[in-house]
């Protein structure tokens, strides 16, 4: 256990830097703006007196490594700046907006993991319409790009069926059943690509699980097929599997970005293409780092997961 | 005599492949009694490897499979999958070459040994585990308590085998086929591992059905050895019976060609040729292109003949084969009597 | 008799060499039809597609109008093949400057190893950090929205990938005797790169760029649809998704057509890049 004690906090440990690396990225994205990014946030309002007083502000006119030591002291201590607009606290907007994205993506790609999963081990073993099926399945889901597919869901079930409303949100907290009533198109939507490439990554896991010796001296023990299956071959296969959720999380996240767009759901998603539109800098950037973070800490559980799966990965006897 | 445990009656398989098919088994009949140590014997791609997985059921399906392999007086081949399963790690079991690959990697070793109680008995996690520790000390794992946690990739190639000797006699079979189990590993260790065999057999009464290229093992372990050319079984007998009148020409040639301190350094006896293609075997006795004593008769498949000490032999050339074929030299291809282990 | 099941139940056979090339070939033969519409576009399309009629708003699909015709009165059909040169050209764009430089760089870090390698490459794995989509956004939140920025934007997105799979390569290949051998001939690094190291590192990545061509056309439509890409007037299939749900209810034809050009384009490429990657290393997962 000790070596897995060791695995974890190093792991851990690793991220750190990452983190660091990329709220740098983040903090220089205002800087990299061509031109004077206060001009172009104040638009028609940019009169030399505006400009002065809001980068005096934003405190954009101290010396770089000054400026990012600031904000991340800041931000360590819960205040991540102002929406220069609304000069709400940009804190507070995530506080409202994280939620509702990690809602989405949670949902998602649970949704995606019950349902991609059984059916990728189907389709490694079982007959041939069901490998043909799965295989269409994957295909399709791959290829269709998922706002589209989220449109044509709104048509069929609000436009024709009228069942389903077509965009709002409700928090959880406050109407659970009217909550879900509104997520269940977004889920959807993200969630059938999601399930095609867990179902394809966890077919060819299984199939090359399946060719293994071992399996065959399972065979041999008389153990059940179903133990077989789904104790044996997919713990076995279960690396691959677990790595691509941890990358397609990222592919979900940017695909959570539309769904809530195209929704109109209040996540984080949402706030930063309106913050784009609007040249809302200290928005993006609390969103774009909202969304990193995000990203690397499921990262950082999947490796997690994977080194519980795995004995040899945390031992470091890779084999 | 009491009806042999393990019986195959002009059993053989062919693989179906994209082009000819291989028949890897032909017409071979054997059998292996109660609490005996069976050796098979012969070259790689003889086919006794394929014959202990027919006799597990763990052929691919794409084979093609004539002739009957009876169990306790049970034919294999009529059980649904099912049965088959049940009788797999229960009353027969099988091991295999390579121990470092016949575990599962994300499970302890205990567990596995554990599990294929379970899947038999209804008993407790609890008891299937202390039997499995009981099992693991018998097999001489150290510290077996604390060590059942362990995953595989702690242990020794030698220490693995004996986990899966360990989890094949959990459910005390009536036999075990072990294919190849000491041959990747070095020599000290397969005599430990033999050794364990044959102990565990007198202490849980198994038979068991040892399958190697190497005579030494079975000369070390084994009651009784058959040998095995191209897929065609040509001789059965006790082992020293085998070691010192050999009466088939491929097993004199093999026992001539191991070297021993007797030839002068330098020179090993070989067989010359080569093992047919199995895709397009030749017709009757396989040996029959590398024999010196081939004769025209030898186009047709020897049946297996025994004398009355049970040795059995298939070749033209011993009065046995001659006589059991009724005087005249040849009968149809794959005419074999039933084993002669019955003559009284 | 019933044939003994066992380790054949466990897996069944999967679909030979035949059905690999069939998915390639019938990915091949959609792609060159695609290809020729977003090239002869301007000589085939019906109508023009900027010809607003003030009777044909919202039309259905008929004879004249094969895929209908939208809240100005100006045919889909049309509509979508000129709006598929512009997203055809974003992808290709950006997937071949990614080629370009995430070749060079590969080339470069493979061929040389140490610490040129560890330099060019930290950074590089850094990007492969961040999801795709944010980090286009971030990148055209800095520049402001367009197509020549999304193109960018997607290039740099895909450049890390084919860079990795490129130096890869580069790596064995420039382990292999004849490199060394070249070199001690006189050969110039640069020269050597080019004509021994690139031809045998290269089809690796060719293959792997035929399948972004897939993503890169969904993220160029992503973006498009988020206002982020193409902008009006120019039109791409992305802003026709986004223009198009105003009159969803009554004209679903106008959201339709450009989202199945979408799915059929990025499907032919799937199935074309898959095909040879099967062909080339089976076994290994996509992004």
């Amino acid at each position: 256990m000790n070596a897995r004690l060791r695995f974890t906090s190093l792991r851990i440990a690793l991220t750190v830097p990452v983190l660091l690396l990329m709220s740098v990225f983040v903090f220089m994205m205002i800087h990299l703006v061509p031109g004077d990014p206060v001009r172009t946030m104040l638009g028609f309002r940019a009169t030399p007196a505006n400009v002065r007083q809001v980068t005096s502000s934003l405190g954009l006119d101290k010396p770089l490594p000054q400026q990012y030591l600031d904000w991340l002291g800041s931000a360590l201590h819960g205040d991540l700046g102002q929406d220069y607009i609304s000069h709400e606290s940009l804190t507070h907007l995530l506080a409202q907006s994280l939620p509702v994205t990690l809602e989405l993506t949670l949902v998602s790609m649970t949704l995606a993991v019950l349902v991609g999963i059984p059916l990728g081990v189907q389709a490694a073993t079982g007959r041939r319409w069901v490998r043909r099926l799965t295989e269409g399945f994957v295909v399709a889901g791959i290829s269709i790009p998922d706002f589209w597919l989220g449109i044509m869901l709104v048509l069929l079930f609000t436009g024709t069926l009228g069942l389903l409303p077509p965009s709002g949100y409700v928090p959880f907290t406050q109407d659970p059943a009217l909550n879900l009533r509104y997520m269940l198109l977004p889920v959807v939507t993200l969630a059938v690509a999601e399930t095609a490439y867990i179902l394809r990554t966890t077919r060819g896991a299984m199939e090359e699980v399946l060719d293994r010796p071992f399996i065959t001296y399972l065979q041999a023990k008389g153990v059940r097929r179903f133990t077989l299956m789904f104790r044996h071959a997919l713990r076995n296969a279960s690396v691959p599997i677990a790595t691509v959720i941890g990358i397609q999380f990222g592919v979900l996240l940017g695909g959570a970005i539309v769904v809530e767009t195209l929704f109109a759901l209040p996540g984080v998603g949402r706030l930063v293409v309106t913050a784009i539109n609007q040249r809302n800098y200290p928005v993006v950037q609390a969103g774009v780092l909202a969304i990193a973070a995000l990203f690397l800490l499921v990262n950082l559980i999947t490796d997690l997961v994977i080194g519980l799966l795995d004995p040899r990965v945390a031992d470091g006897a890779g084999q | 005599m009491s009806a042999p445990l393990l019986e195959l009656q002009d059993f053989s398989v062919a693989y179906r492949t994209q082009h000819q098919p291989v028949s890897a088994v032909s017409g071979v009949s054997l059998a292996v009694n109660e609490r005996e140590i069976v050796g098979l014997v012969g070259e790689s791609g003889c086919g006794k490897s394929t014959l202990s997985l027919a006799i597990m059921g763990l052929l691919p399906t794409a084979t093609r499979i004539s002739g009957s392999i009876t169990f306790a007086g049970r034919d294999l081949s009529m059980l649904n999958e099912e049965e088959t399963r049940q009788l797999r790690g229960d009353r027969i079991s099988m091991i295999f070459q390579d121990p470092m690959t016949s575990l599962d990697p994300t499970f302890s070793i205990g567990s596995q040994v554990a599990e294929v109680i379970t899947a038999h008995r209804r008993v407790s996690a609890a008891a299937a585990q202390s039997r499995a520790i009981d099992l693991l000390r018998e097999v001489g794992i150290p510290d077996p308590a604390a060590r059942y946690y362990d995953p595989p990739h702690r242990f020794s190639g030698g220490m693995r085998q004996r986990v899966v000797i360990a989890a094949a006699l959990a459910n005390e079979p009536a036999l075990l086929l072990a294919d190849e189990p000491t041959t990747a590993l070095d020599v000290t260790i397969q005599a430990q591992i033999l050794t364990l065999l044959r102990d565990l057999r007198g202490r849980h009464e198994t038979a068991i059905m040892l399958i190697t290229h190497d005579l030494g093992v079975v000369a070390q372990t084994c009651d009784r050895v058959g040998v095995m050319y191209a897929g065609q079984l040509v001789e059965t007998a006790s082992v020293g019976e085998l070691f010192s009148a050999p009466r088939h020409p491929y097993t004199q040639a093999l026992l001539a060609a191991l070297p021993t301190t007797e030839h002068s350094p330098g020179s090993l006896r070989v067989i010359d040729g080569r093992v047919p293609d199995l895709t397009d075997p030749p017709d009757g006795c396989r040996f029959a292109p590398r024999c010196p004593h081939a004769m025209p008769e030898c186009r047709a498949v020897p049946p297996l003949a025994a004398d009355t000490d049970g040795h059995q032999v298939a070749c033209w050339l011993d009065p046995l084969t001659r006589a059991a074929a009724g005087g005249t030299g040849s009968s149809g291809a794959g005419d074999s009597p039933p084993l002669g282990a019955e003559h009284e | 008799m019933a044939t003994q099941g066992g380790h054949g139940t466990a897996r069944r056979q999967m679909t030979g060499l035949r059905g690999l090339e069939r998915r390639t070939k019938v990915g091949a033969c959609i792609l060159a039809v695609l290809v020729l519409v977003a090239l002869f576009a301007p000589v085939i399309a019906p109508h023009n597609p900027e010809a607003i009629s003030g009777n044909l708003v919202l039309g259905a699909p008929d004879a004249a109008h094969p895929f209908g015709s939208d809240a100005l009165g100006r045919d889909v059909l049309s509509r979508v093949m000129f709006a598929f040169r512009v997203s055809l050209a974003v992808a290709a764009g950006s997937v071949v400057l990614a080629l370009i430089i995430g070749t060079a760089i590969g080339l470069t870090a493979g061929y040389f190893g140490g610490w040129v390698d560890t330099l060019l490459m930290r950074p590089i794995e850094m990007l492969l950090a961040l999801p795709a989509l944010l980090l286009a956004v971030s990148l055209i939140a800095i520049v402001g929205p367009g197509s020549l920025v999304a193109t960018l934007a997607i290039a740099i997105i895909y450049l890390p990938i084919i860079a990795r799979v490129v130096r890869g390569s580069a790596l064995v290949v420039s382990a292999q005797p004849y490199v060394e051998a070249a070199r001690a001939r006189g050969s110039s690094h640069p020269a050597t790169m080019l004509r021994h190291v690139l031809p045998n590192a290269a089809p690796p990545a060719l293959v792997q760029a035929s399948v972004l061509m897939g993503f890169a056309l969904q993220i160029e439509a992503a973006l498009s649809f988020l206002g982020l890409g193409a902008q009006p007037p120019t039109s791409s299939l992305g802003l026709m998704l986004s223009d198009g749900r105003d009159v969803l209810s009554q004209a679903p034809w106008v959201e339709v057509f450009p989202g199945l050009a979408i799915a059929v384009t990025v499907l032919a490429f799937n199935l074309f890049g898959d095909g040879l990657r099967g062909r080339l290393d089976p076994g290994r997962a996509t992004r």
